[in-house]
């Protein structure tokens, strides 16, 4: 399985390669902002994951309290692992962008705020599984923050539009017809592709490796903190 | 079991706890003067040419707040692990909800006990005019404070029982409030304008419905933070 | 099955599950096969373990009281006395001794006059005064036709008490029988060959 995850992982980051290759020769440069808006194929599928990875935590986790499937709570820590290294990408790639286009690394802009909320989010999650070393208890704190944390997505959503915002609104599912070009759409769309594979290759090696780390103990040898 | 039953209960436990806080004058005592030292933390931590008082008094109002809430909520479990007399509590024919809201109580009562003391006391120390709009102020502070303390008193069920409590406890809090703390501070900022109460109804809404999906979001969970 | 006046003694080394058997006639967890059933409930359970399960800012009958009204009881007017609690009634719990925190710690699991009482070691660390009490009380207990199920690793402190006898180990009961007359001696000789 931990193999499996990583021929994933593989496959992804090569594709990721290709889509960042078709984007910078084959795809038309934005007339206003230049080479800067390359980053938006990073950028917004890696938040739009960041933010799917924090629901599925807290789906996992709803299921997880009815059933007390282990398997549930250790696919929920993976996501949430996932959902924070994605997080950084959009906090970081967020700020690159910005330099140029906004003049400034950092605004205290809704959007940006909003998704350091959910990388706060995670890792209090991460750091709530730490504290705790009873597994059972672990899985069931857990869940009960990672249900939390999913039912506060959407109030960060309504809390984004009654700021005031330099952010970008969303322009590719609007209502009514997308104004992307075709070309940029098609990157666009090949690029999320490309980030699902990477979160399942993630999500998979996370989670083979927390079951072989599971065993481990199980059988009472000694690990280091994974 | 039955509503009137939960309820009963709810106000049993409340009631104990409160005693048990009230009982010493040190509670009371320290909440007074922790709300008066982060005001002047607050006075000497800023400008006075440069800010108007009336510009940071929200800021001042609700910062001190969330710092008192988790102080209070830090503690609201230890009673019960003191002894083990929360298992007591869970072998006891009353619902687990009860607990929750019985907790959920006290600790609202305590908060708002450092709130009664902290705006008398900013109108006080930093001259602001809050008389006008006290009563949309209260309402405004009462629901926000809802919205923390319900969330906060289901993770201080959790954190109370790991390594570095009271560490732990903000750490999880924090991203949970400061939603509500932001929207507080807004409409705050609104209310000392003198802008009609028409434009803070939004935030007014929003802490409703924050208030009403957390609590009982609680209320669910909560069982699966005592029982094994 | 434990039927009314009977005292069932469950003896077996830590670990062996004694505790969560407790906990599970308790409904504290769920067993995870067959099923425990004690009639009347929660409500019908008094339990008394290593920890009082007292507050220690509020006086004894503040304790009392409130523990009643869990259960929808009034302490009764001889709780105290019985225990020899009674000048210690309006004392805050934490200033008491051990010895009568534990006094109190019986009181409170009495305090609904419960039909069934789980006891977790209950003699661990009483002192003579309170351990006497606690055989009195249940003596009583089950003289009034009602349930007992005592659980501790240590023979000689249980079998005087118990009309039956369990030994329990690795999560298994390995013999559950009638005391009929045996005494603490022999007892302890056969759960030794029996947990070996």
């Amino acid at each position: 399985m931990l193999r499996t995850g990583r021929w994933i992982t593989a496959i992804a980051l090569v594709l990721l390669a290709g889509v960042y290759v078709r984007a910078l020769l084959y795809t038309p440069v934005e007339a206003s902002q230049g080479l800067a808006q390359k980053i938006f194929y990073l950028h917004v599928p890696a938040a739009i994951w960041a933010e799917t990875a924090m629901i599925l935590v807290g789906l996992a986790s709803v299921v997880y309290l009815f059933t007390k499937d282990p398997r549930l709570d250790r696919f929920a820590a993976s996501s949430a692992e996932v959902g924070t290294v994605f997080c950084a990408i959009v906090l970081t790639s967020g700020p690159i962008w910005g330099k140029p286009i906004w003049g400034t690394w950092w605004t205290w802009d809704a959007r940006l705020t909003l998704t350091l909320f959910l990388f706060l989010i995670y890792v209090a999650y991460l750091l709530l599984r730490s504290a705790v070393m009873d597994p059972a208890t672990r899985a069931r704190f857990a869940a009960v923050l990672g249900i939390c944390g999913m039912c506060e997505v959407p109030f960060i959503h309504l809390s984004v539009y009654m700021f005031p915002t330099l952010h970008p609104m969303p322009i590719i599912l609007q209502p009514g017809r997308p104004k992307l070009p075709g070309s940029m759409l098609t990157t666009w769309l090949l690029s999320l592709g490309v980030f699902t594979l990477l979160y399942v290759g993630f999500v998979v090696q996370r989670y083979a490796l927390s079951y072989l780390h599971e065993q481990l103990e199980a059988v009472g040898g000694e690990v280091g903190h994974a | 079991m039955r509503l009137p039953d939960v309820l009963r209960h709810s106000w049993v436990l409340a009631a104990k706890d409160l005693r048990v806080e009230f009982r010493s004058r040190t509670a009371i005592l320290s909440a007074v003067v922790f709300v008066i030292l982060a005001f002047v933390v607050f006075n000497f931590g800023r400008d006075p040419t440069a800010v108007p008082n009336v510009a940071l008094a929200p800021s001042i109002l609700w910062v001190t707040f969330t710092l008192a809430a988790i102080l209070a909520l830090n503690r609201a479990f230890h009673l019960e692990l003191e002894n083990h007399a929360l298992d007591g509590l869970l072998l006891a024919p009353i619902d687990r909800s009860s607990i929750y809201l019985g907790k959920l109580i006290a600790n609202l009562v305590f908060v708002a006990t450092f709130e009664l003391i902290g705006v008398p006391l900013l109108m006080l120390f930093f001259n602001v005019r809050l008389l006008p709009y006290l009563a949309p102020l209260v309402l405004l502070i009462a629901l926000a404070t809802i919205g923390f303390v319900a969330v906060g008193t289901l993770f201080s069920a959790m954190t109370v029982r790991t390594r570095f409590a009271e560490l732990l406890l903000p750490v999880l809090l924090l991203p949970f409030m400061i939603l509500p703390l932001s929207w507080g501070v807004q409409a705050t900022v609104r209310l000392l304008a003198g802008r009609p109460l028409s434009e803070i109804a939004g935030w007014l809404n929003m802490l409703a419905v924050y208030d009403i999906v957390f609590v009982a979001l609680a209320l669910l969970l909560f069982p699966a933070t005592v029982s094994e | 099955m434990v039927n009314p006046g009977q005292t069932l003694a469950v003896f077996g080394p830590n670990g062996s599950g004694k505790t969560t058997l407790l906990k599970v006639l308790a409904g504290l967890i769920q067993p995870q096969r067959g099923r425990a059933y004690v009639e009347g409930g929660r409500r019908a359970i008094g339990w008394i373990g290593h920890q009082p399960q007292l507050y220690g800012q509020l006086t004894v009958n503040e304790n009392l009281r409130f523990w009643g009204l869990l259960y929808d009881a009034q302490p009764g007017p001889d709780l105290l006395a019985r225990l020899g609690l009674e000048e210690h009634a309006n004392r805050q719990v934490r200033t008491l001794s051990r010895g009568l925190v534990q006094r109190v710690a019986i009181a409170r699991a009495l305090v609904h006059d419960p039909r069934v009482l789980l006891l977790d070691e209950p003699f661990t660390g009483l002192d003579r005064i309170a351990a006497e009490a606690l055989s009195r009380l249940l003596g009583q207990h089950a003289a009034a036709g009602r349930a007992t199920v005592l659980v501790t690793h240590n023979v000689e402190e249980g079998t005087e008490l118990a009309t039956d006898v369990a030994f329990m180990r690795n999560g298994r009961f390995v013999h559950c029988a009638p005391r009929s007359g045996r005494g603490a001696q022999q007892v302890g000789e056969e759960y030794r060959h029996a947990i070996a």
